[in-house]
């Protein structure tokens, strides 16, 4: 379980996140929407402490991030497991060679053990026959699901994704998306997923909160969102005119 | 504000160094990089450094016979003046400047890409220390490579030379021989490779800077490699003199 507590975090007098308090349950597939420009990525790099927040805490299973010493933020980055917006993966190696990063740096297995996992977790997110490939050579969904075989590939306890469906088709993305929330469910752990994809929160949003300009607008789950009466939710969920005949469409029907 | 700008930069350089300069995670596999930066930094280089060597001393032996011949002068001042200059400034200092160039701004885009394109942002979540990770074996790898770099350059340019005397008929390569051997006093390879061990940490350390605290895209990337170039043959120019006075007086 993550929790931040009231975040604050301002660049230069703008401020980006104005007083962010939520709870993350483990097992739960956590969302964080909002427009371009909200502070969802600022928010999701506080939460995995590659930035400070200006005021706040982050607490992981109770561990302050913040009042941690390099030895314990060591232990804690080998629980986490991150997907990049664009995969990140290392283009000096293999995809095997990527997913057997973590464990190479960090396990103490043997290397027929190392690849042994490696391989496991490129089978789970079905990319067993891409192993010997080199990540160039990947199509945008399959550098994010060798991405997430990377990142599970040390069984971590928190899982992050940023954009994970950005720059893929809508069917790509729901793979993706049923990927993260099976892993998610399957391994008890702790997932936040930072998008402002719908489909993404119809999907697999057992957890979704909303900020606008900085501010938690909203929280709740995928069932409740659509029956939402928060005014700003509502703009952001129906901008476009085919959602909001949707809506009116299932009201009608009603 | 240029002052107070150079201070901030040179802060943020040693906090860099203080990362760097540490123990690795995994030696087997600091071991591995290093290997692979010896190869990519080292031994490509040779290619380009024995070219222009032997032509610099080619040029250097033409130059020396032409501008420096008078009947006051002894028949071996060409081969000498072109080993002192190939021993002192060439191989060591130029050869450097040129692998500022090569080397420098490879390792800027190099490190660059990877950090605008998250590479090193995921180093960090692992728990991987990315500056130690990335830079060091680079580190490692040039200052082992820069020693054999200075002596295949030093034999090229003599190579280059001797060959200018014996087919282009204007000096005897018996001559150049004497000239070569003249006085020669072996603390001069010694002076070339300390100094040159000294750019090497340079050109890596800065170049590797650049790179790691770029911000924004490519074009920033492209940027911050020729600054990366700039700033390493400035400081090569700088230290070229300090390293000098203090092993030379």
């Amino acid at each position: 379980m993550i929790e931040a507590t009231s975040i604050y975090k301002e660049f230069d007098g703008n401020v980006v996140l104005n007083n962010i308090s939520s709870t993350f349950k483990e097992g739960l597939t956590n969302l964080i929407i909002g427009q371009s420009g909200a502070g969802k990525t600022v928010l999701l790099k506080c939460i995995v402490g590659l930035m400070a927040p200006d005021k706040g805490s982050i607490l992981y299973d109770g561990r302050e991030i913040s009042g941690m010493d390099k030895k314990e933020m060591l232990g804690l980055r080998r629980e986490m497991g991150m997907l990049f917006q664009n995969a990140a993966l290392f283009d000096s190696m293999s995809v095997l060679e990527n997913v057997m990063f973590p464990l190479d740096m960090f396990s103490r297995m043997t290397y027929n053990e190392r690849e042994k996992r490696a391989r496991f977790c490129l089978e789970r997110v079905n990319l067993a026959d891409a192993q010997d490939k080199s990540p160039d050579e990947l199509s945008g969904g399959m550098q994010k699901r060798a991405a997430i075989a990377r990142a599970i590939a040390m069984e971590p306890k928190y899982l992050f994704c940023d954009e994970p469906n950005s720059g893929l088709d809508p069917q790509t993305s729901l793979i993706i998306d049923e990927l993260i929330h099976g892993i998610t469910e399957e391994y008890g752990i702790t997932t936040i997923v930072n998008t402002h994809d719908m489909n993404s929160v119809m999907n697999i949003g057992d957890h979704v909160i909303f900020l606008a300009n900085g501010e938690l607008c909203w929280e709740g789950n995928n069932k409740e969102i659509l029956n939402t009466r928060n005014k700003t939710l509502n703009e952001f969920l129906f901008s476009s005119e085919i959602l909001r005949q949707v809506k009116e469409q299932a009201q009608h029907n009603k | 504000m240029v002052i107070a700008d150079s201070i901030r930069t040179f802060g943020r350089y040693i906090m860099l160094m203080k990362q760097v300069l540490s123990m690795p995670q995994r030696w087997s596999i600091f071991f591995r990089q290093t290997l692979r930066e010896i190869y990519k930094l080292g031994v490509s280089s040779i290619p380009i450094v024995l070219l222009i060597s032997v032509f610099i001393g080619a040029v250097l032996c033409i130059q020396m016979k032409t501008n420096v011949e008078s009947p006051w002068m002894p028949k071996f001042i060409t081969g000498y003046a072109t080993r002192e200059v190939l021993l002192l400034e060439f191989s060591s200092s130029i050869m450097c400047l040129i692998l500022a160039g090569k080397v420098g701004s490879n390792i800027t885009s190099e490190i660059g890409t990877m950090r605008v394109t998250q590479q090193i942002d995921a180093l960090e979540i692992m728990g991987v220390n990315s500056a130690n990770f990335l830079i060091l074996p680079k580190v490692a790898g040039l200052v082992t490579m820069i020693p054999i770099l200075v002596i295949f350059s030093i034999a090229a340019g003599i190579a280059g030379a001797y060959a200018m005397a014996e087919f282009s008929g204007f000096m005897t390569p018996e001559d150049l021989t004497v000239g070569l051997q003249y006085e020669f006093d072996p603390w001069y390879i010694g002076y070339s490779i300390i100094k040159s061990i000294a750019f090497a940490f340079i050109i890596t350390t800065v170049s590797a800077f650049y790179g790691y605290t770029v911000t924004g895209g490519s074009i920033e990337v492209g940027k911050a490699s020729t600054n990366a170039v700039v700033s390493c043959s400035a400081l090569i120019l700088f230290f070229d003199i300090v390293l000098t006075q203090i092993l030379m007086s």
